[in-house]
């Protein structure tokens, strides 16, 4: 257990999945409070045929290209969702389950394909599905680490600029922000930390990590600054953990450990969360009964 | 009956069933739980096997419906918790599969469970693994579940047709008129969850999402009357699985992928030319007519 | 019908999780009155029609209606739920929402007869919508969506009505309409809450009024309760008010 911690490789592919960690558990809190959980869910599962023909195209695997044939492909799905619900009277969840589907399909069909030539058989793509931290070699750790921490960066330094755009895009509109610009750089760095987690975490299981620990963060604090960072904490250590427990077995898929770790975070914070949470909403529910009680004698009394 | 014939009725069926649930589920604005419960039936299925040591037809449906129904309680319940419906969905459903698939991964991969399996269907293998039924002989085991599955969501939802409607137009007043909105809410996700799990086999997890959603959604492109709507969902469902099915043998690809496929064609040709919703409409008569 | 005690509310109080959003509420209703329910936004209107219907959980209290309880006298209560409560893109005509009124009636595993087909018709004539039967909801306009609620609930022929802001966001003539239709269930010995909105005509439309802000501040006859001091009391600092030719201008301050 302890040589595979020591294990150069294994450090840094531990470091970059923490990194991932944090940027997805930022740009969560920015999903969450956009109301917009599951289209990350949706985008993941449409970067899929994005992942193929980028290496149909290629001949080989390359997580730079890949990353970029991701994104072009999660976009392009992001742009359906948005042109179906407003041009239509389909709802936007109904057009985010489609574009999912169809676009995952899609891959599916592609990845069959891609499967049946040598090389793609020996590419392991089908990890894509489920994410495999450990295949990353170390070139892979680079370019999704500089993301990452691009991604971060981003956050980091519009914080209050992304804090006016997700709670008062009018006020922001009035203060000369550009909305659209936002919009655009929003869908930016939401795709890019999608993408980029596909090789560790997987397409079907990396929406988990952009979604849970913002909820559970949410049982901590009221205030926005604090609840980015505690989601951050619990992201990047969902990741890390997730990863390392993957590791402990031959072959074992990253994603769903990682899921693991950040469902029992939330679940923690569900019952335990200073806000709301269930041990403290059961403590107040008494209160309430009580005052209500209380009231009610007095009325009596009074009559 | 031929080899080609068996996978085309059986994805037929799949169709069907879909088709019919799918409309019920994006009126009541709950396309992504079928998503959600497509992705946990899995862990259903997983117990279930885990429980009997075998995967069979009832035992299937079991432990599905189950993890459906947890999947709706639990969404419900977060969502009660003041958890956003959206990430209540998400939570849910991503920490069930995850663990599903690390039961299949860690303890019971083998022949009869992988995780492969699950998420793109086997309809190829489906001929081959039979049942004999009296008076019709043998008989593909998948094609009779989801024959039987199909019937059954095919009576509830005739049945209760009144019902259903009421209760996803108008929960208000459906409450207020004494019909039991929250009981046929669970009702409604217990058939999610055994047509799910009936269609698994044939398309996988995910793609049955497709035809779930995607019929229904053209189908609402084109008409104003729901049981049209339910209607042309059918027809649209069983015209994608048989399309898909063409589209998988002259490109040698997955079948099932191809299904999903072809929904999405269909929507898209629903999308441009519908005539009271389509773009090119709009394109056409920009201004709507009241 | 008159004069019958139709509703008693004692004692009740509901929260929303961690705030009390109701408490110490406490009216009787007696038959064949119109009553306007009126409140600043957050006063918990709605929340009180849906705990009386029993779609909201109560924390204390007890509610009767017509001296039982709301279940065996469900047949008896009409409820119109706010427009914006439903999705109007919903495929359906209007014909087949008034008819959803009866589904009660007609009960499980039946059909709607031509009795029933009839009885939707004639309701929609009433509120003027017959023209309308066989379009489809979502090319009605706002203040045709609200008649097509409102027949839906005459043909519930209930004994009962609660109406959650009718008369929301539609135009003058849609108003008058139901206006009127109100009027004439009060004349034939029905009992109506309205959540009403609009203080400037709470004299003219209802006969009695109900003020409510988190707790019932004052409940009777309008003439008796619609005082300037029960307003300001309801609404706290958030009125500015003046007095125009006996008719209150009230302007919302935020």
């Amino acid at each position: 257990m302890w040589s595979t911690l020591l294990n150069s490789n294994t450090q840094w592919v531990l470091f970059s999945t923490m990194i991932l960690g944090i940027a997805a558990g930022m740009i969560g809190c920015m999903a969450y409070w956009k109301r917009q959980s599951l289209l990350s869910d949706a985008l993941a599962h449409a970067a899929l045929p994005g992942v193929i023909i980028a290496f149909l195209i290629l001949g080989e695997k390359n997580l730079f290209f890949l990353i970029i044939g991701a994104a072009i492909s999660a976009l392009i799905g992001a742009w359906f969702i948005q042109w179906i619900s407003e041009s239509t009277r389909i709802a936007e969840d109904s057009a985010m389950g489609m574009i999912l589907s169809i676009f995952y399909g899609f891959g599916i069909m592609l990845l069959t394909i891609a499967n049946r030539t040598a090389a793609g058989n020996q590419s392991g793509l089908d990890k894509f599905i489920f994410g495999q931290a450990a295949t990353m070699i170390r070139s892979d750790v680079y370019t999704m680490l500089g993301l990452a921490l691009l991604v971060i960066f981003i956050v980091f330094i519009g914080f209050k600029e992304w804090k006016i755009y997700l709670f008062d895009p009018e006020f922001a509109k009035g203060l000369g922000l550009s909305l659209k610009g936002m919009n655009v750089l929003y869908t930016a760095v939401l795709v890019t930390t999608i993408v980029i987690g596909i090789q560790a975490v997987g397409v079907i299981l990396i929406a988990a990590l952009l979604i849970i620990p913002s909820a559970s963060a949410r049982y901590w604090t009221h205030s926005f600054k604090v609840m980015l960072i505690l989601s951050a904490v619990m992201g990047g250590l969902s990741g890390v953990a997730g990863t390392w427990l993957s590791t402990l077995g031959n072959g074992w898929p990253t994603g769903p450990f990682v899921v693991l770790v950040a469902a029992a975070l939330f679940i923690l914070s569900l019952i335990f969360g200073k806000e709301k949470g269930l041990f403290i909403n059961y403590l107040y529910l008494k209160m309430d009964a009580q005052k209500s009680n209380a009231r009610l004698e007095t009325g009596g009394m009074a009559k | 009956m031929s080899y080609a014939a068996w996978i085309i009725l059986t994805a037929s069926l799949v169709g069907l069933s879909c088709g019919l649930i799918g409309v019920f589920l994006i009126l009541r604005k709950m396309a992504m739980m079928s998503d959600a419960i497509s992705h946990t039936v899995l862990l259903g299925i997983v117990c279930a096997y885990l429980v009997t040591k075998e995967v069979s037809g009832p035992a299937m449906l079991v432990g599905a419906i189950l993890a459906g129904l947890l999947t709706a309680f639990l969404v419900q319940w977060l969502h009660s918790l003041d958890i956003q419906q959206e990430a209540s969905i998400g939570i849910v459903f991503t920490t069930l599969f995850a663990i599903g698939v690390i039961l299949i991964a860690t303890s019971v991969g083998n022949a009869h469970l992988d995780v492969q399996h699950a998420l793109m269907g086997e309809i190829t293998f489906i001929p081959w693994n039979t049942t004999v039924l009296p008076l019709i002989g043998s008989v593909p085991k998948a094609t009779v579940l989801l024959a039987f599955v199909f019937v059954v969501a095919l009576i509830v939802i005739i049945a209760f047709y009144k019902e259903w409607k009421l209760t996803s137009f108008d929960p208000a007043l459906a409450a207020s008129l004494g019909i039991p909105v929250l009981f046929m809410h669970y009702v409604f996700m217990t058939l999610v969850s055994i047509t799910t799990v009936a269609s698994f086999d044939a398309v996988g997890a995910i793609m049955v999402v497709a035809m779930l959603i995607t019929p229904a959604s053209s189908a609402y492109l084109w008409t104003d009357r729901l049981s049209v709507m339910l209607l042309l969902s059918c027809a649209f469902g069983v015209i994608s699985a048989v399309i898909g099915y063409f589209i998988a043998l002259w490109l040698d690809t997955s079948i099932s992928g191809s299904m999903a496929f072809a929904t999405g064609i269909l929507f898209l040709i629903s999308f441009i030319f519908s005539p009271k919703h389509g773009i090119l409409a709009k394109y056409v008569r920009p201004t709507k007519a009241y | 019908m008159e004069d019958e005690v139709v509703l008693s509310v004692e004692n009740l109080s509901a929260s929303y999780r961690k705030n009390i959003v109701l408490h110490d509420i406490q009216f009787n209703v007696r038959g064949g009155t119109l009553i306007g329910i009126v409140g600043p936004n957050g006063a918990g209107k709605s929340t009180l029609i849906k705990t009386l219907l029993e779609m909201h959980p109560r924390l204390t209290g007890s509610v009767q209606f017509f001296g039982t309880s709301f279940k065996k006298a469900k047949k008896k209560i009409g409820y119109v739920p706010q427009r914006g409560s439903v999705d109007w893109d919903f495929p359906t005509n209007a014909l087949d929402v008034v008819m959803m009124g009866l589904y009660g009636q007609i009960g499980w595993l039946k059909r709607p007869s031509r009795k029933h087909k009839r009885k939707a018709c004639e309701a929609l004539e009433k509120m003027g919508m017959e023209a309308y039967a066989d379009r489809q909801i979502s090319q009605l306009s706002g203040g045709q969506q609200q008649r097509v609620f409102l027949a839906r609930a005459l043909v519930q022929e209930a004994d009962l009505y609660f109406m959650d802001e009718p008369l929301a966001g539609v135009d003058a003539q849609t108003e008058r309409a139901i206006m009127q239709t109100l009027k004439e269930l009060k004349t034939n010995g029905k009992t109506v809450l309205v959540v009403h909105h609009d203080l400037q005509t709470v004299e003219d439309y209802f006969d009695h009024v109900l003020l409510l802000n988190r707790t019932v501040i004052d409940y009777g006859p309008t003439a008796r309760v619609f005082t300037k001091e029960n307003i300001s009391k309801t609404y706290g600092g958030q009125l500015r008010w003046m007095k125009e030719e006996s008719r209150h201008v009230v302007h919302s301050v935020e």
